[in-house]
């Protein structure tokens, strides 16, 4: 429905909705199902298995009105297979983003791309005579930032997994 | 059946469990699925045999007292499992085969989904290493039915098949019901497994609301207390949650007008003076100016559908509101509301009841009165056509508003709906949220099915009926005393309507009247009585005679006014207050 707006054209906020599932064989397409079928946007999704066998956690970064968030939780309460869903965005939480970029590097650039992996604590990860891997995680942001800044050096591949996050603790009175 | 008696059954069953009758893994799939639907007191099963339940089929052989009707077609199979759903209040129960099997029902399955009507579909599914390797017959029936199920299981070992079709039928009939799918590979079926009649469900993600939040009720009689123009709008999930007589009794206690929608029709008896009968793009002016008008609204088990509200922005829009639902997600989803109560109807209507005040309405009541007067519905009199509206008001007489009556759909459905009084919950049964055209005579059936002691009418129209006429052998078979009387217009009638008004008249892919069959001999083809009724003097002695007939279906083709149209009327994109009113 807003596929290919920026968030500023849509006044959309980014909320990212974790949603702990019975890891059944229908649950993912049940909740991906729902998300097409209604019109609701997901910008990115990972799975994996939950704090128990038989649980998955799904990560689902989506945009929308609060009205849109609203129903998008309020649906996905209904999923039988759903146990718990968490809007983390307006709690603090922390969300992670890996992904794998595999840009051109010849002798020229390699040394120029290496500062710019330090400068992102990020990792090369395989190489190549023309190509180097790397591996960068953080926030979906720096994520970004990462990919923005590699793609003058001409970027070959790509492979992002998503965010995953989860509610930060109380960390005492402040 | 007295709910005692079903206790008592139960419990001999249960005994007859204990004693070991059925030793662990002593059963097949098929012996185990019969089991746990008489447990479940499954009486009726609506089905269609073919490979992959070919053992299912053997098994209710030596199970006469399962009770198994073969429909004609799947689709007739899942929507005369609805209308037994809606007229009974139990869950609907289906068994077909795998691929076309599973295909046919999709359409009673989404009619059911959206009118939240509980059903347990069970298909047949190629043998479980098979599954994937497009076999014969074979479809990926759950993935096909995903949006349109409230749950769906696959049996992928024979020792979970009981707890599956346990959980099924209780997520089905709980909370805000809706069908549910179980796919049964048929290795599933031919294998032995335990039967263990372990009769609790505990499903870890699925626990309903049903106590409303003490202080949002006590807000929200607070608000209609004090309300100087109240309304009601009551939906289909008064009936669902069997809450009419408490309805009633708020409605009573506070002399609050009642509108419903076409779901929540009998939620609230009409020949109550608060009743302003069905509101929506084809209800009452007087309903629909009430919308507009009152300051407090009270919406209860209703979804705030596009053709209850008209154009939103002019959707009652002085009111302050309020919605009683068991759904959350129906809550503030179409229309922001101020109190949302999230309970069952039944539980949370008496605990408003006794916390409100009688609010001071004889002004309101003025208005209303007036209104009503001013803004009739209209029934057009003649001695040479038959015209909709009074055939309607005839059959509400013959059968004193007393019969469990299942519109097909289209301006049939409506001149139903506007002009039967019904005075009591589970007597209108219509497809309305999907619109299913050949819903009208199977679900009929299936209501008839499940109240043997009831009158039912299946009013329809030449064209619906004909998406669905082949189960008159099912009916005839089942010796179903159903009265169907098709509103022979020679049209899609609603079609024809939006195409005169909105079209100029071009009536593009909407003519019947040339290429439809002699109903009377399609009817006696199959072994049913038919009767052709011309003229309007021929009405009243037909219906009496259909009365009396008692050992199989009756076909009435009455041959009503070819163009007239169904009003009031609130064109597309119109706000309920624009109405047109013919």
């Amino acid at each position: 429905m807003t596929q290919g707006k920026t968030p500023e054209q849509t006044g959309f906020m980014k909320h990212t909705i974790s949603v702990l599932v019975k890891h059944s064989f229908n649950a993912l397409s049940r909740i991906v199902g729902l998300f097409s079928g209604r019109g609701f946007d997901i910008d990115s999704i990972s799975f994996g298995q939950g704090q128990e066998p038989g649980l998955a956690r799904i990560t689902i970064t989506t945009r929308g009105d609060e009205q849109i968030i609203e129903q998008i939780s309020k649906q996905l309460h209904k999923v039988v297979d759903v146990l718990k869903v968490h809007d983390l965005t307006y709690e603090p939480f922390v969300e992670r983003e890996l992904a794998l970029v595999k840009v051109s590097a010849t002798k020229a650039t390699r040394s120029e791309i290496m500062q710019l992996v330090n400068v992102f604590r990020a990792k090369i990860i395989d190489i190549s005579p023309e190509t180097l891997t790397i591996e960068v995680t953080g926030s979906q942001d720096k994520v970004d930032a990462a990919v923005g800044m590699l793609r003058s050096f001409g970027i070959i591949d790509i492979a992002r997994t998503g965010s995953v996050a989860l509610k930060r603790e109380f960390q005492g009175e402040t | 059946m007295a709910p005692e008696t079903t206790e008592v059954k139960q419990r001999q069953k249960a005994t007859t469990h204990s004693n070991g009758q059925s030793g662990p893994g002593s059963l097949t799939g098929a012996e185990i699925l019969v089991k746990t639907l008489l447990d479940l007191d499954v009486d009726t099963i609506f089905g269609y045999p073919g490979g992959a339940v070919l053992g299912i089929y053997d098994t209710l052989f030596q199970h006469p007292e399962l009770k198994h009707i073969l429909i004609r077609h799947e689709q007739g199979g899942t929507h005369a499992a609805d209308g037994y759903a809606r007229a009974k209040g139990k869950p609907g129960v289906v068994l077909v085969t795998s691929g076309p099997g599973g295909t046919n029902t999709v359409t009673g399955i989404a009619t059911a989904n959206m009118d939240s009507i509980p059903m347990v579909v069970f298909t047949g599914q190629v043998a479980s290493g098979m599954i994937g390797n497009d076999a014969f017959q074979e479809a990926d029936i759950i993935g096909i039915t995903r949006p349109i199920t409230k749950h769906s299981y696959l049996v992928k070992d024979v020792n979970d098949l009981e707890e599956s079709i346990r959980e099924a039928f209780h997520i089905a009939s709980t909370g805000r019901p809706g069908p549910v799918l179980v796919d049964l590979p048929k290795d599933m079926v031919m294998s032995k497994g335990v039967y263990t009649g372990k009769r609790e469900v505990s499903i870890p993600g699925y626990k309903p609301v049903i106590r409303g939040h003490n202080s949002q009720i006590a807000k929200a009689a607070e608000i209609l207390s004090k309300a100087k123009r109240p309304l009601i709008y009551a939906g289909g999930g008064v009936l669902l949650s069997d809450a009419a007589a408490e309805l009633t009794a708020l409605a009573e206690k506070t002399n609050i007008p009642v509108t419903t929608t076409l779901m929540g029709l009998g939620g609230f008896p009409e020949g109550k003076p608060q009743s302003l009968g069905m509101l929506g793009m084809h209800g009452t002016w007087y309903a629909n100016m009430a919308m507009t008008e009152c300051d407090v609204l009270l919406a209860v088990g209703a979804r705030f559908d596009d053709r209850v509200t008209g154009r939103l922005d002019g959707f009652s829009p002085n009111s302050r509101k309020i919605h009683i639902d068991i759904d959350p997600s129906c809550i503030s989803k179409n229309v922001e509301v101020e109190v949302p109560i999230v309970g069952d109807a039944k539980l949370v209507l008496p605990e408003l009841t006794q916390m409100m005040k009688k609010p001071s309405v004889d002004q309101w009541w003025k208005t209303l009165i007036t209104w009503k007067k001013e803004h009739p519905l209209k029934v057009p009199e003649s001695n040479e056509v038959i015209y909709p509206q009074r055939l309607i008001e005839q059959i509400s007489e013959v059968t004193h508003g007393e019969a469990i009556m299942v519109a097909d759909v289209g301006q049939h459905q409506m001149w139903l709906a506007q002009h039967y009084q019904f005075n009591h919950p589970r007597s209108m049964l219509s497809s309305g949220g999907l619109g299913t055209m050949g819903y009208g005579f199977p679900a009929a059936m299936g209501a008839a099915l499940g109240c043997p002691d009831r009158t039912v009418f299946c009013v329809t129209g030449d064209g619906g009926f004909q998406m669905t006429a082949f189960e008159l052998a099912t009916a005839v078979e089942n010796k179903v005393p159903v009265k169907i009387a098709i509103m022979n217009n020679g049209y899609l009638g609603m079609v024809r309507q939006w195409q005169e008004l909105f079209f100029e008249k071009r009536y593009s892919h909407s003519v019947l009247h040339q290429s439809n069959p002699d109903f009377v001999k399609l009817a006696e083809s199959y072994g049913a009585t038919g009767f052709r009724v011309k003229t309007p003097d021929e009405v009243m002695p037909t219906l009496k005679k259909a009365m009396e007939i008692n050992n199989g279906p009756v076909v009435m083709d009455f041959l009503v006014a070819p163009e007239e149209n169904c009003y009031p009327m609130v064109p597309a994109g119109a706000a309920l207050n624009e109405m047109v009113e013919g």
